[in-house]
């Protein structure tokens, strides 16, 4: 009789081929403009997912690691965005075993009376799971100016099932950097338990021009080439306006452009339109917004 | 007497893991599970007292598992069963309904027999958990 050995060597690299992970952040770097540090640090989540599922099957002790996150950054930086991909990478590697994120603000977490809160958390954390739970904007479940504030309540139920459900659920923080900062300096053992702190940078003016290329063409359109040169001038002169979100800026800005499109080829429908106007951004569909009258 | 009711009754206790996987499998059908529980498990006992609401939008059996665990550990003296409501068009109603917990003493039931004009006899099964004082409280 034979006993069975488990295997002495792991080919790590067909475990990468086969966990899907390679084609995931080829699809992240390709899609997401920038973000240099958020991609270095979702690599490094993945090859130490990888090593883990490697010893795991040499049969080497392999403590889950703890995955919950938090992620900082300004407006419009990809928060959001990121998080549903982390599900992504996260359920590719056999972590989490749905790919599914459920987004929540302190609205879905704190009730409104007393013994409401705790059914309500609950309920959101049974619904994600298995999953992502992404807190938008967490600190506000904090409100030091109110002592009776119910959210603390949500905060002790979520840092239990944090510490308890480790293997069940991985929850992803966000919201601005310094509001963080004070929350986690008020609220001790949430950051005692978060081991990953990911910050986003803002972005730069190329970034911004290649996001609004990329998102032209996701709606279907095309800049004509002058429309692109304005853009460019467009997104320096609205970087130095009060209230600059960054990509959801640039987004906003492409809707207005469309409008303006649409609004120009419906004053002048007497003429016949072909495909091509209706795809095209021209230049002056940027150029009528306000930033360039001030 | 075992209990013999829903689906799996006559294989031995189903055990978590088991539980885990066929309520997955309700969700993954798009199924709303429920947990309800009962002291009195009488055929015709057709509403066993509903522990919270069903659970519709889950897509992971841990959130049921969860609430099974509550169930059972506030009624370790009673009957807890899942239940699995399919909503489509056609079906609107239970699919799957199986025990997750029962009492370690389980009462069972008897027969009772009622004598009538000209000897006639009328049969009634009647559970012995109704007769229990406590019975009369909860479900």
């Amino acid at each position: 009789m034979t006993v069975m050995d488990k295997p002495v060597s792991i080919d790590l690299d067909a475990l990468y081929r086969e966990s899907g992970i390679g084609a995931m952040l080829a699809e992240m770097d390709r899609e997401l403009v920038g973000l240099t540090p958020v991609k270095t640090r979702i690599r490094e989540v993945a090859a130490l997912l990888l090593v883990e599922k490697a010893r795991r099957s040499l049969g080497l002790k392999a403590e889950p690691p703890s995955l919950h996150m938090c992620f900082t950054g300004n407006p419009g930086t990809g928060k959001t965005t990121v998080a549903l991909r982390m599900a992504g990478i996260l359920h590719g590697l056999g972590y989490i075993r749905r790919d599914h994120v459920v987004s929540v603000t302190r609205d879905d977490l704190v009730g409104q009376y007393i013994g409401h809160t705790a059914p309500k958390t609950k309920e959101v954390l049974k619904r994600a799971m298995g999953g992502v739970l992404f807190i938008d904007e967490a600190y506000y479940l904090y409100r030091p100016e109110n002592e009776r504030d119910y959210g603390q309540e949500a905060i002790e139920i979520l840092l239990q099932v944090m510490e308890d459900n480790r293997d069940d659920l991985v929850v992803i923080l966000a919201g601005y950097k310094d509001r963080m900062d004070t929350f986690f300096k008020s609220n001790p053992g949430m950051a005692s338990r978060i081991a990953h702190h990911v910050d986003f940078p803002d972005y730069e003016p190329d970034e911004l021009l290649e996001i609004a290329r990329l998102m032209v063409e996701r709606m279907h359109y095309r800049f004509a080439p002058e429309a692109e040169r304005a853009m460019g001038e467009y997104i320096g002169r609205r970087m130095a306006q009060p209230r600059f979100a960054n990509a959801r800026s640039i987004r906003n800005a492409l809707d207005r452009a469309r409008l303006r499109q649409a609004n120009r080829l419906f004053e002048a429908r007497e003429r016949a339109v072909d495909a091509d106007a209706l795809l095209t951004i021209a230049e002056e569909d940027i150029r009528a917004s306000r930033v360039f009258v001030q | 007497m075992r209990l013999t009711q829903g689906q799996f009754s006559f294989l031995p206790d189903l055990t978590d893991g088991e539980i885990t996987m066929q309520v997955q499998y309700a969700l993954d059908q798009g199924w709303a599970v429920a947990v309800e529980f009962t002291r009195d498990p009488h055929p015709r006992n057709t509403y066993w007292t509903m522990w919270g609401n069903p659970m519709f939008d889950l897509r992971d059996a841990k959130g049921v598992m969860m609430e099974i665990d509550a169930c059972r550990t506030a009624n370790p003296d009673q009957y807890v069963k899942v239940l699995a409501f399919d909503s489509s068009e056609g079906f609107e109603t239970v699919r799957m309904s199986y025990l997750v917990n029962r009492p370690a003493d389980e009462p069972g039931f008897e027969l009772v027999r009622a004598e009538g004009p000209g000897r006639r006899v009328d049969y009634t099964v009647r559970s012995h958990a109704t007769a229990r004082p406590e019975a009369r409280h909860g479900a």
